[in-house]
């Protein structure tokens, strides 16, 4: 039920945001919502499909598992911080050249997912990119073409041109 | 020169936005003003109430209205009965809102309207219903049954529709036959879970008296079309517009869900936008559902695997209600002789009432269950017979030489199965040439003396496609240069756009950057049907080819005059009309749309503009064609299953763009496997759905999914100008027939018969334990 209102102050991809909400507002709502980043999706809402995959502090969290509250203080980034401007992160690229996305409703989550991974591990084999992978559904590509552009954008933030 | 762009790899123009978060899909949409609703939804699998009691919902503070049945007049009759069939004896479509009585847990019973949506499903809670339970009909075949409960009361049995279809002598068949084969054979039910989940967004212009609606439909025109007779609106105060959606695969289309309806009438009564976002449970509930049948198939064969006839006859789970018609039904019938050279088929199907909900199609459309049923069959034929599984496949391949080879049953769209521009034969031979079947079949013996159950299962695949209606496509050059290219089927993950652009670039010799595609609304283009059935690219794709080279025409004709030059002898190329030979004698593109609109000199009778739309419409479809090899290793202790291999050999004619069609055959084969081993909805007794989360429906993650080797044969289609034969649901139709397959033939030392699917680890286990026969476990 509604209720009382939690000041929450957070700093999402640099910007600050602060705002009265409810104890209840899930952070993935808070993002797309209050803060009106709508690139991070929600996709099944009890933390299995990873859509709303978002960097809490560094690290990969379904923002529809924590409360908004929960994240006062933190420092979030979400998809919208990847690309530099116009130009594509190598993540994005690699995607975009390996035909790793098709609806594109999963694609953020995954992206927000392997940023830390590839920083962690620079040059993964396949079966670490599909374990990585593992807490993300896709439901168009089949993983593939993922995987594909996970090797390339490997290949491209190791500074080769594959 | 030409650039050569149909049949290249282009990069895909729709990623950037997908890419960078800066897509638009329907929960993205945030207009002043706008109000969140949600669905009151029924608990019970069948119940009566006369009164629903909103009171305490409405005395919420933010809740603006609570909407019933009794509230929606004549927007709740009946929706249309899509897909007639000559057989129907009971048909019965849903209401936007069930009028005292519920037929399936998550029916819709009443719509809050509240300033947000956490507000919204609170006042569902305060919502009190005089539910009066009655007994349900769950269970397919039981609710086939005299005396079972009805779904509908009105009825005097559950069965809706009971079609039969037989060509040639299949008595003589079965009398002439060294061998039958009678079996149940039992593929499950599901659902197609794109990940995002429905969506309406609903604004009323009350000064100029317009409705638009923002939604995740597969078919936006013909939504058009039900909402304004609904809502008793003339359709030209109606536009409907698909946003970026994510995943469709059928269960995106229907005509139409109650939240389509529902959330543009409260948006009209309230004055103010209105937005409803269905949660991924509702999605399990309140969508449609795919998969269940029950069919007792009878094979005639000789001894030395002929295959003489076939006889069919089976239960399709409707679900509560029928508004697409049996359409999987349909298919599954028409489908099941496969790529097979069988002289007598009759197929005999009923379909059910069940108190579940309604079923529609999902990628295939019933075509993966009649092939799971027909290569299920062929295996159980070669294995009685002691024949490979392969060569008795061999042996009854309609070959090249045989066609056009005319299969006597007749698909969706009244379009004749005519087998034509493929070589199935060949299609095999790569299969086991790329899969090393014959060294799998050679290890066999020595693996299985060490407890090594490693197998190998092929099934082929037709593929039904390009199916009537028509779909139309304008292309139009603007004094800008830019070619405007409209349609009116939307995308959901498809490439279209990019797909379009190759087509109509390549046409006018523009480069395809010059080119803007927009599709899915109606208001840009209000005519066609929509993105089902892989059809995209023979309709589609063929209506674009044809206003590209209408207007290739009239530009021709256009630059003669200016060139005073026969149109003969001029050519397209970089984006102007130049004498043949003499490059610098040419006009640009942009340079005749702007004389193409004579604003003081046009005649009249004639258009301006240079621009043109065509429609197409196959009327012998499309069909393509392949082949499913894979390996699997099954551990017999625990009943998982390793995919060692697997191989797709494809014929989808002409390919547009190469990778976006291997995307298609990817992403569609591995939602194959997951109905093969991973995803499997259940309910009780009562109807209660017990399968609401993705804890409990398991979508296959790139863990189990195995890489996918690809082997193209393309071979041109001769019933369309493109060439093509669409490949949107040819990676999921064979994939549990193949699975099956596969998992047999490593247990048969076990004399294990598959004849359900999925093949979970209990199911596999049951299998080697002789407990069931293939029956998977529920």
């Amino acid at each position: 039920m509604a209720g009382q209102q939690h000041t929450v102050r957070v700093t999402i991809n640099g910007e600050d945001y602060e705002g009265p909400v409810e104890a209840r507002l899930l952070l993935s709502d808070f993002i797309r919502h209050e803060a009106g980043l709508t690139g991070t999706h929600v996709g099944c809402e009890h933390g299995v499909c990873g859509a709303c995959t978002v960097l809490v502090d560094g690290a990969p969290v379904r923002s529809c598992l924590m409360f908004a509250v929960q994240a006062d203080g933190a420092s979030l980034e979400t998809v919208e911080a990847l690309a530099d401007g116009r130009t594509l992160h190598p993540l994005q690229e690699a995607f975009r050249r390996e035909h790793g996305l098709q609806c594109g409703y999963c694609t953020p989550g995954i992206l927000m997912t392997l940023k830390p991974f590839l920083e962690a591990n620079p040059a993964p084999s396949d079966a670490e990119i599909r374990k990585a992978l593992s807490g993300n559904l896709c439901r168009c590509t089949g993983y593939q073409q993922i995987v594909a552009a996970v090797r390339r954008a490997a290949a491209m933030l190791r500074g080769e041109d594959p | 020169m030409t650039t050569r762009l149909i049949g290249e790899p282009v990069e895909r123009r729709e990623d950037a936005r997908l890419l960078t978060g800066r897509a638009r899909f329907i929960d993205d949409i945030r207009l002043p003003g706008m109000l969140h609703a949600a669905v009151l939804r029924s608990p019970h699998a069948k119940a009566r109430f006369t009164r629903i009691d909103a009171a305490a919902a409405l005395a919420l503070p933010g809740v603006h209205t609570v909407i019933t049945h009794e509230d929606l007049g004549t927007a709740n009759t009946p929706m249309p009965l899509l897909n007639e069939d000559p057989g129907f004896i009971h048909p019965r479509t849903h209401q936007a809102l069930a009028p005292g009585q519920v037929r399936f847990v998550g029916e819709a019973v009443a719509l809050v309207v509240a300033d947000s949506r956490y507000l919204a499903e609170d006042a569902l809670d305060l919502i009190e219903v005089d539910y009066a339970p009655e007994a349900a009909a769950v269970d397919l075949v039981a609710a086939a049954k005299p005396g079972a409960p009805l779904v509908h009361d009105d009825t005097d049995s559950n069965v809706a529709c009971r079609t039969a279809d037989s060509n040639g002598d299949i008595e003589g068949a079965f009398a002439a036959a060294d061998f039958v084969l009678r079996e149940e054979l039992r593929p499950e039910r599901g659902a197609a879970q794109p990940m995002e989940t429905r969506g309406v967004v609903a604004r009323y212009d009350e000064s100029l008296d317009q409705l638009t609606i923002w939604d995740t439909t597969q078919a936006p025109v013909s939504a058009r079309g039900v909402i304004a007779d609904k809502l008793g609106l003339p359709e030209a105060a109606v536009t409907v517009i698909a946003p970026d959606v994510g995943g469709g695969f059928g269960v995106k289309i229907f005509l139409v869900y109650p939240e389509e309806l529902l959330v543009p009438f409260a948006a009209r009564m309230l004055g103010r936008p209105v937005k409803w976002i269905e949660d991924r449970r509702e999605h399990f509930i309140g969508s449609n559902h795919e998969r269940l049948m029950v069919h007792r198939i009878e094979v005639a064969a000789t001894t030395d695997g002929c295959i003489l006839g076939i006889r069919d006859h089976f239960l399709y789970d409707s679900g509560a209600y029928c508004p697409y018609g049996p359409i999987n039904a349909q298919c599954a019938q028409a489908i099941l002789p496969g790529p097979y050279k069988i002289p007598a088929v009759h197929t005999e199907y009923e379909a059910v009432y069940t108190n579940t909900p309604v079923v529609s199609p999902y990628r295939g459309a019933g075509q993966p269950h009649g092939n799971f049923v027909m290569e299920a069959a062929m295996n159980h034929v070669a294995r009685a017979l002691g024949l490979d599984a392969a060569e008795i496949r061999r042996r009854n391949l309609v070959r090249p030489e045989d066609c056009p080879w005319d299969s006597g049953r007749i698909f969706q769209g009244n379009t004749p199965l005519i087998h034509r521009d493929s070589d199935y034969p060949a299609q095999l031979a790569k299969t086991l040439e790329a899969l090393d079947y014959a060294g799998v079949k050679r290890s066999q013996p020595a693996e299985r003396e060490q407890g090594i159950f490693r197998g190998a299962g092929i099934a082929f695949f037709v593929e039904g496609t390009g199916i009537s209606p028509y779909e139309g496509v304008e292309v139009r050059v603007e004094p800008t240069g830019h070619v405007h290219v409209t349609t009116g089927y939307p995308s959901q993950g498809q490439g279209h756009h990019t797909t379009l652009a190759q087509i109509v670039a390549e046409t006018l010799a523009v480069p395809p950057e010059q080119v803007v595609v927009e599709s899915g609304r109606s208001d840009r283009f209000a005519w066609g049907v929509g993105t089902f059935a892989s059809r995209a690219a023979v309709v589609g794709g063929n209506a674009a080819l044809g206003a590209a080279e209408a207007v290739r025409a009239r530009a021709l004709e256009l630059a003669s005059d200016e060139l005073e030059v026969a149109p003969e002898d001029l050519v397209l190329a970089d984006g102007a009309v130049h004498v043949k030979g003499a490059p610098q004698m040419a006009v640009p593109l942009a340079a005749l749309a702007y004389a193409a609109d004579p604003i003081n000199t046009l005649e009249s009778g004639t258009e301006p503009g240079l621009r043109a739309a065509d429609y197409y419409r196959s009327p012998d479809g499309a069909f393509a064609s392949g082949v499913h090899g894979l390996i699997v290793m099954v551990d017999a202790a625990t009943g998982m299953v390793e995919i060692e291999k697997y191989v797709v050999v494809h014929d989808c004619g002409v390919m547009i763009n190469p990778t976006i069609v291997d995307g298609q055959i990817l992403g569609g084969t591995a939602q194959g496997i997951g109905g093969a081993f991973y995803e499997k909805l259940r309910f009780d007794e009562a109807g209660q759905p017990l399968v609401t989360t993705f804890m409990d429906y398991l979508i296959p993650t790139a863990m189990e999914i195995p890489p996918i080797e690809i082997h193209h044969m393309e071979s041109r289609s001769s019933l369309n100008p493109l060439g093509v034969k669409g490949v949107g649901e040819g990676g999921a139709i064979p994939a549990l027939a193949a699975f099956a397959g596969a998992v047999e033939d490593a247990l048969e030392p076990f004399g294990a018969t598959v004849r359900a699917v999925p093949l979970d680890p209990p199911a596999i286990l049951a299998l080697i334990e002789g407990r069931c026969e293939g029956r998977a476990a529920s």
